[in-house]
């Protein structure tokens, strides 16, 4: 399966999908040490964003976000791709410091894909096609 | 394609041929437009950067600004957000040496660039206000919102890294809140009760940033003060993506009454007292002091009560004989820093702290990790002065 979407930030990556339909607030509730949702009301709490495919809305609040994706990424814990249902400017500015690829308003419902799954986000066309799991019976990826 | 259209000028910024820094500012400007689907960039006459307390921004805020600053110099005028202290009382406030050394190459980063040293997150209380319709660049999400909805001028909801963008280039996208079609309000929230004071005023704000996008209107609200819109316009920065607000009816309306206003408060109201009172976010204006000391004339905190605002009203309020009576009734006054993620609150000294902020309320409970009692200032005099 495959969606199109618009491509924000440039690059194409391969990943594992981590995604939440509540948005996210960088500055407050990301760890930006270790990359983990810090926020015990958000319902990815505990969980890594690093080097995922992350999945969210939009983000919301603080105006110094930008920074707080530019941190991550100096700190080797930014992930691997960013798709959103609406990039805000918030994700746009600092994805592009970041050079982290991002895409935004996908032509199907983002929430069929689930986490764990594997996909790959071609943010030069536009594409984000979900990979197999399994090839002739045989996981050819880590399990969700 | 890209729909967003550069003239070749800005192309050859973008590819790096006027410098770095110029390169790094069309990058930022490029994604955000084409995030916000704008056709062109458009000048703006003020560009308001976020993004100056080392809290917010970390060691690699700090790395980035000194790079940039190599060879970036604003092209209009720029001011910025508080600092994380008051630079005048640093050496009476026990901050840790390595928070002052790396705030202080902070504030000489942007320095170099050429800011305005403003310090202030209330830059339309401090500055004189272009005429109305002008085009800025307001990243702290406060002046944004106020700046669309009470002072007449056009700002998106600007990031830090978007508006210091946009003062290296003095252009902004041409999208979203500076597009006037997209500006009108696509959802109302019909206020039930009347409200009494500024904390009502943000639970308000706070539950509309949830519920809203881009553009909201109030009804229910008509006679809005500038000290009750500071504290709706803050408050409604901080919950989500919206940037404005208006006065009248549109689309669908939701209700905003009593029980809506408890589950934020619940949400927020985290403590039941609290060792510190903090008055700020946004900073106070001269104005507030002026209300302030008026209330706490002949009066005492039986707490520590810090007192953030901006320098300019600092000034202007200590002439008018403000200042001295708020600091007789123990009151501490800082410039140039504010309550949100100030270093000065920390949670290994204090478990709980006073305010009536909700902006405020939601980083002390969320960055400081320390408890909040929510009070309004009417009731934070009754009930922490003697």
């Amino acid at each position: 399966m495959r969606m199109k979407c618009r491509a924000i930030v440039k690059g194409i990556v391969e990943g594992e999908v981590l995604i939440t339909k509540q948005p996210i607030n960088f500055l407050t509730m990301i760890d930006l040490k270790s990359g983990i949702v810090k926020d015990d009301r958000h319902d990815l709490y505990k969980k890594k964003i690093a080097n995922k495919v992350f999945v969210f809305p939009n983000a919301v609040g603080s105006s110094v976000g930008a920074y707080s994706i530019y941190a991550l990424k100096g700190n080797n814990v930014a992930p691997k791709a960013i798709v959103c249902n609406k990039a805000d400017i918030t994700t746009a500015s600092g994805c592009a410091i970041a050079n982290i690829p991002l895409v935004d308003s996908p032509d199907s419902d983002l929430l069929v894909i689930n986490s764990g799954r594997w996909v790959r986000v071609d943010a030069i066309n536009g594409i984000i096609k979900l990979l197999p799991t399994f090839s002739a019976g045989r996981p050819v990826r880590p399990l969700p | 394609m890209s729909p967003l259209q550069l003239t070749s000028d800005e192309e050859k910024a973008l590819k790096g041929e006027h410098g770095d820094a110029l390169a790094t500012a069309y990058r930022i400007l490029l994604a955000i437009g084409e995030a916000t689907e704008a056709k062109e960039l458009v000048p703006i006459k003020w560009a308001h950067v976020s993004g100056v307390n080392y809290n917010t921004i970390g060691d690699s805020g700090v790395e980035f600004l000194e790079k940039l600053s190599k060879d970036g110099k604003v092209a209009v005028k720029t001011t910025i957000n508080p600092m994380g202290f008051d630079p005048v009382k640093v050496n009476s406030l026990k901050l840790n040496k390595e928070f002052i050394a790396k705030q202080n190459r902070i504030v000489s980063a942007y320095e170099r660039i050429g800011v305005t040293r403003s310090f202030t997150c209330i830059p339309y209380e401090v500055f004189d206000l272009p005429s109305k319709g002008t085009d800025v660049s307001f990243a702290e999400s406060n002046a944004a919102v106020y700046a669309n909805s009470v002072a007449g001028l056009r700002t998106n909801k600007e990031s830090g890294l978007s508006a210091l963008a946009s003062s290296l280039t003095g252009k902004a996208p041409y999208s979203e809140l500076r597009i006037e079609e997209l500006r009108k309000p696509n959802m109302g929230i019909k206020v039930n009760y009347e409200l009494d004071n500024e904390v009502d005023y943000g639970l308000l704000g706070y539950f509309a940033g949830k519920v809203s996008n881009n553009s909201v209107a109030f009804s229910g609200i008509e006679n809005l003060s500038k000290r009750n819109a500071k504290s709706l316009s803050a408050a409604l920065g901080t919950s989500g993506s919206c940037g404005m607000f208006t006065h009248g009816t549109a689309g669908e309306t939701i209700e905003f009454g009593k029980e809506e206003a408890r589950k934020i408060r619940d949400e927020l109201h985290t403590s039941e007292k609290g060792d510190v009172i903090t008055l700020g976010s946004p900073q106070l204006g001269v104005d507030d002091l002026s209300l302030l000391a008026d209330m706490v004339h002949g009066k005492k905190f039986r707490k520590r009560c810090l007192i953030f605002c901006a320098r300019a009203a600092y000034e202007g309020a200590r002439k008018l004989g403000y200042t001295e009576k708020i600091e007789k009734a123990g009151g501490e006054m800082l410039c140039d820093c504010c309550t949100c993620l100030t270093p000065l609150i920390d949670r290994n000294e204090v478990d709980n702290v006073i305010t009536n902020s909700i902006k405020g309320a939601y980083y002390l409970n969320n960055s400081n990790k320390v408890g909040v009692c929510l009070k309004s200032l009417k009731e934070i005099v009754r009930e922490e002065c003697e």
